[in-house]
C-alpha cells in the first residue's frame, strides 16, 4: 500500500493530499498542467523534500514530517522514469542498466533485458538509440534495480504514435512479468486508459486535491496486451 | 638546435605549468562544480575571490603572494620556522604563482559544465541507490569531462605565458626560476639579443600551438567516444 500525505506550497497553490492507493499493477497519475504531477513524483522519488506530510510505501516510511525523516532517494527503493530516457550517455547500454543492478540477480536482469527486447543494444551508446529504444533502456535500468516503486513521468509523450503503442505494450508486458508496481504520470486519458487498473486524479485549484478510483472507471479498461486497445497489434 | 638556456627555460616552464595545473585540478574542479550547481551564504565571496586574480595586475597578484609567502609572510614565517621550508624565490614559487594565475580560467570552464548538466541524470542515479559520492564521481564528474578539459587547457597555456606573477614571487634566477617568457625577458634586456628573443619566441609559438593540437585532438576523440 502506498500511503501519502502531503502538504506543499507551490506558488499561489497549496498542494494538500491525502491518498492510499494499492501498490500493485499500473496507477495511472494524470491531472492538468501545473496541478502538481511533477511536485508528487519528486516527492515520491526524493528529489523534493515537501513541507509537510507522510509518505510511506508498504509501510517502509520514506517521509515523515513529524518525526523529522526524509530518506535519501538511494534509500527509498522508488525507481524513476524521466520523458527523455536520461539514459548516462558516457556509459554503454550494458552499464548503464547495470548501474543499479543488485549483486547475485543477472538472471532477474536477463529477464528485464528480453521482456524490453534490448539484448542487441547492450554494447551500444545511448546516442545511437532511437527515442524508443532509449525509452526501453531507461525503463529496463529502473526496473532491474528492483524498486518497490517505479515511477513512470510521461514515458512515451515524446514518442511518434507507432512507438508510443508498442512502448506502452511493453511497459503493460514487462509489469506483469516482473510484478514491479508502477506509477504512470501522464496528463493523456488515453493512455491512462488503455495501461492502468486504477487512477490518481489530481483536482487543481488554490488547493490542490486528489481522487482515487481503485476499480477502473465506466470506459476504463485494461486490454491485454495494452496495444490492442491503441490499434496496435 | 636549442641552446642549453632555451632547453632549461622551456622545461622549466612545461614542469612548472604541469604541475600547476595537476596540483590545483581537484580544487578547481570542487570549486567549479560548487559554485556552478549549489547557491549557499557566501557565494557571491567566494566566487569574487575566486575570480580575482583573472582582473587583478599580476605583478600585484605576485606581490600578495610574496607578502603571504615571502620569509616575513604570514604563511612563509612559521613554514620555515617549523619546517624550514622555503618558498619565495624558489621553483615552488613559479609553480604557485602559475596555479593561481591560471586557477580561475579551470573554476570558469568546470563551472559552465556544471551547470550545464541536467540535474535528472544525477537524481536517476541516487535513485538507482548510488550515494552522493558514486554519483559525483561516476555520473556527475564524467559529464563535466568537456569542462574540465577545457580548463585544463587554458589553464596550461596561461602558465606557460605567465610574467608578472612569476618574476614577482619567484624571480628570475636562471636555472632555478626562469621561464620562457623570463628567458625571453632577459635577453630582450641585453644588447644583441634580438635573435635569441626571436628563438624563444618562435618556441613560445610552437609550445602553445601544440597545446592547442592536443587539447584539440583530446576533445575529438572524447566526441568520438561519446558518439560512438
Amino acid at each position: 500500500m502506498i500511503e501519502i500525505r502531503l502538504r506543499h506550497r507551490q506558488g499561489n497553490f497549496l498542494i494538500d493530499l491525502d491518498l492510499q492507493v494499492e501498490a500493485a499493477g499500473i496507477t495511472g497519475l494524470i491531472g492538468p498542467s501545473g496541478a502538481g504531477k511533477s511536485t508528487l513524483f519528486q516527492c515520491l522519488a526524493g528529489h523534493r523534500k515537501p513541507a509537510a506530510g507522510r509518505i510511506t510505501i508498504n509501510g517502509h516510511v520514506l517521509f515523515d514530517s513529524a518525526s523529522r525523516i526524509n530518506l535519501h532517494p538511494a534509500d527509498r527503493r522508488v525507481g524513476v522514469v524521466f520523458q527523455e530516457g536520461l539514459l548516462f550517455p558516457h556509459m554503454s547500454v550494458r552499464r548503464n542498466l547495470g548501474y543499479g543492478a543488485p549483486k547475485g540477480r543477472d538472471r532477474f536482469a536477463a529477464e528485464v533485458v528480453d521482456a524490453l527486447d534490448l539484448g542487441h543494444l547492450l554494447d551500444a551508446r545511448p546516442q545511437r538509440l532511437s527515442g524508443g529504444e532509449r525509452q526501453r533502456a531507461a525503463i529496463a535500468r529502473a526496473l532491474i534495480a528492483e524498486p518497490d516503486v517505479l515511477l513512470l513521468d510521461e514515458p512515451v509523450s515524446a514518442l511518434d504514435p507507432g512507438l508510443k503503442a508498442r512502448t506502452m505494450d511493453l511497459i503493460s508486458r514487462v509489469q506483469a512479468r516482473t510484478g514491479t508496481p508502477m506509477i504512470y504520470i501522464s496528463h493523456a486519458p488515453e493512455e491512462i486508459r488503455a495501461l492502468c487498473s486504477r487512477v490518481i486524479t489530481l483536482h487543481r485549484g488554490t488547493r490542490t486535491t486528489a481522487t482515487v478510483e481503485s476499480a477502473p472507471r465506466p470506459g476504463l479498461t485494461r486490454p491485454q496486451p495494452a496495444a490492442q486497445g491503441l490499434g496496435y497489434a | 638546435m636549442l641552446s642549453p638556456m632555451e632547453t632549461e627555460a622551456l622545461m622549466l616552464s612545461l614542469r612548472s605549468s604541469a604541475a600547476a595545473v595537476l596540483w590545483s585540478l581537484p580544487l578547481a574542479v570542487l570549486a567549479g562544480w560548487g559554485l556552478g550547481r549549489f547557491r549557499f551564504p557566501g557565494h557571491g565571496v567566494l566566487n569574487a575571490v575566486v575570480h580575482m586574480p583573472l582582473v587583478l595586475p599580476p605583478v600585484v597578484l605576485g606581490y600578495l603572494l610574496l607578502v603571504a609567502l615571502g620569509r616575513e609572510g604570514f604563511i612563509g614565517a612559521p613554514l620555515h620556522a617549523l619546517f624550514g621550508i622555503r618558498i619565495a624565490f624558489t621553483g615552488t614559487a613559479v609553480v604557485i604563482a602559475c596555479a593561481v594565475v591560471g586557477f580561475p580560467l579551470m573554476v570558469r570552464a568546470v563551472r559552465q559544465s556544471a551547470e550545464a548538466i541536467d540535474p535528472r541524470y544525477e537524481q536517476a542515479a541516487r535513485s538507482l541507490g548510488a550515494s552522493d559520492l558514486k554519483v559525483f564521481l561516476t555520473v556527475t564528474l564524467p559529464l563535466m569531462a568537456p569542462g574540465i578539459l577545457a580548463g585544463i587547457t587554458l589553464a596550461f597555456a596561461r602558465a606557460v605565458g605567465e610574467f608578472g606573477a612569476t618574476i614577482t614571487l619567484a624571480g628570475n634566477i636562471p636555472s632555478r626560476t626562469q621561464t620562457l617568457p623570463l628567458a625571453l625577458y632577459t635577453v630582450t634586456q641585453s644588447p644583441g639579443g634580438e635573435d635569441a628573443a626571436m628563438r624563444f619566441c618562435i618556441l613560445s609559438l610552437a609550445l602553445a600551438g601544440l597545446a592547442l593540437m592536443a587539447s584539440e585532438a583530446v576533445s575529438r576523440r572524447m566526441q568520438a567516444e561519446a558518439r560512438a
